[in-house]
This record gives structure tokens, C-alpha cells and sequence, in this order.
């Protein structure tokens, strides 16, 4: 089981859910991804919708500033 | 699945910015788990061109030159602020200087996230296009009954 990360800190709409998409698919199963987002609508949607498309939120953290950690359980 | 939630649209607009709002629809919606397909009809049709910039792409010697003035993804202008052309190229210069994806990466985009891309069969016909004229990822040519049974259930936009 492997730990990935993405940064898309510096990413706008759409490119945030579709890099977060793109790296979900090329993962294994049972796979870790530790997202790194802003807050608003990537913070409030990326979790949303690897939930609806389900994948498990284990935990999302305030890392700083407005940067925040969503992990992801594929 | 029987429940996804579905986003059909219909890309009548060649225009550069028109585009973008239609590609930028469709990959979001197919990155947050939507089936997405996009009808493109007329104008829209210079976007699924294999050949980007301007060809003489068509049957007949009229169809030649409008598949020249039309062109491809990289030539499309603007709906304002065209200016011969130079609109569209400052409007891409800005999206890379504030690192938003252009127009040809959320094509790129698209196609990896399965989008499911169509032709308009009558508008190929009047504009002389063939599908062998099209990117590969263009699934089908389909007409208004087809598209009315794959949109089915689903939300519809046109741009």
C-alpha cells in the first residue's frame, strides 16, 4: 500500500478536480493519496466529491496558511 | 452505473472563449463523476478538427475555403475582442501567466476523463466534413434523436 501525494495548491477550476481524478485513477487499489489544496472551492469539493465517487476521506488537516491536507483511501 | 449524473453539451460555437467554457464544463463534470457528452454542431465542429490550424478541409472547392476560414482549435477567435486573431493569443499568454489550463489542455483533459465526444451529422454534411477529418476520440456522428436518447435523464447545455 503506497502513499501518494499532489500538490494542486496552485491549480485553478477546473484543474484541481481533474488532476485529483487523473492521480485517483492511476493509483492501485488500497492506495493513499495525500491531496494539498486551498481553501474554498477545492476544500470544499475535492472531499465532497472523492466521497460521492467512492473513494474514503480518512482525515482533512489544516497544514498553513490556507493550505489544507485532504487524505484520500482509493 | 445507473445513478451518474449526466451533463450533456452541445458545442455550437467555434469561438475561442465559448470553448473553453465548454471544455471547462465537461472536464470538471467528468472529474467530479459525471457522464459528459458533447454534441458539436457547426461552428463547434473546428474543435474536434484533427488539424488545428487552417486547412482546406472539404468536398467541394466552397466547402474547401469555408474549412480555411473556419480552421482548427488553435485558430478559433474570439467572440469579443478578436482583433484579427491576436485576442485569442493574449487571452491564452494570461491563462499560462495565472496557471490556468488553455484550451488545448482541457481538450487533453477531456479525452483522458472519457468524455464522450459527437458530431453533428447534418452540419458535417453541409460543411463537406468527414469524421476521418476529426480527432480519433470522437466516438460517433450521430443526429438530433440520438443525442436527445444519450442526453436523456441528464442536464443539457448549449454554448
Amino acid at each position: 500500500m503506497a502513499t501518494h501525494t499532489l500538490d494542486i495548491t496552485k491549480e485553478h477550476c477546473p484543474m484541481t478536480f481533474v488532476k485529483t481524478k487523473l492521480k485517483l485513477a492511476q493509483i492501485a487499489e488500497g492506495d493513499i493519496l495525500e491531496v494539498l489544496l486551498t481553501d474554498g472551492e477545492p476544500l470544499n469539493n475535492v472531499p465532497r466529491s472523492a466521497t460521492e465517487q467512492g473513494f474514503e476521506v480518512l482525515s482533512i488537516e489544516h497544514v498553513d496558511g490556507n493550505v489544507h491536507k485532504v487524505t484520500i483511501k482509493k | 452505473m445507473a445513478d451518474q449524473k449526466k451533463l450533456s453539451l452541445i458545442a455550437f460555437s467555434g469561438d475561442f472563449d465559448k470553448l473553453t467554457a465548454v471544455f471547462t464544463l465537461a472536464t470538471g463534470a467528468a472529474a467530479v463523476g459525471y457522464e459528459v457528452n458533447i454534441f458539436f454542431t457547426f461552428w463547434g465542429l473546428d474543435a474536434i478538427k484533427q488539424k488545428r490550424g487552417r486547412s482546406f478541409i472539404g468536398g467541394g472547392w466552397l466547402t474547401k475555403l469555408f474549412g480555411f476560414m473556419m480552421g482548427g482549435l488553435s485558430v478559433a477567435p474570439n467572440s469579443k475582442f478578436n482583433f484579427f486573431g491576436i485576442g485569442p493569443k493574449i487571452f491564452r499568454h494570461l491563462m499560462k501567466k495565472n496557471n490556468v489550463a488553455t484550451l488545448e489542455e482541457l481538450v487533453d483533459a477531456a479525452n483522458l476523463l472519457g468524455v464522450n465526444l459527437y458530431a453533428c451529422e447534418m452540419a458535417m454534411h453541409v460543411l463537406g466534413l468527414e469524421k476521418k477529418n476529426f480527432i480519433h476520440e470522437v466516438k460517433d456522428v450521430l443526429g438530433v434523436a440520438t443525442f436527445l436518447e444519450i442526453s436523456e435523464g441528464g442536464r443539457t447545455l448549449f454554448i
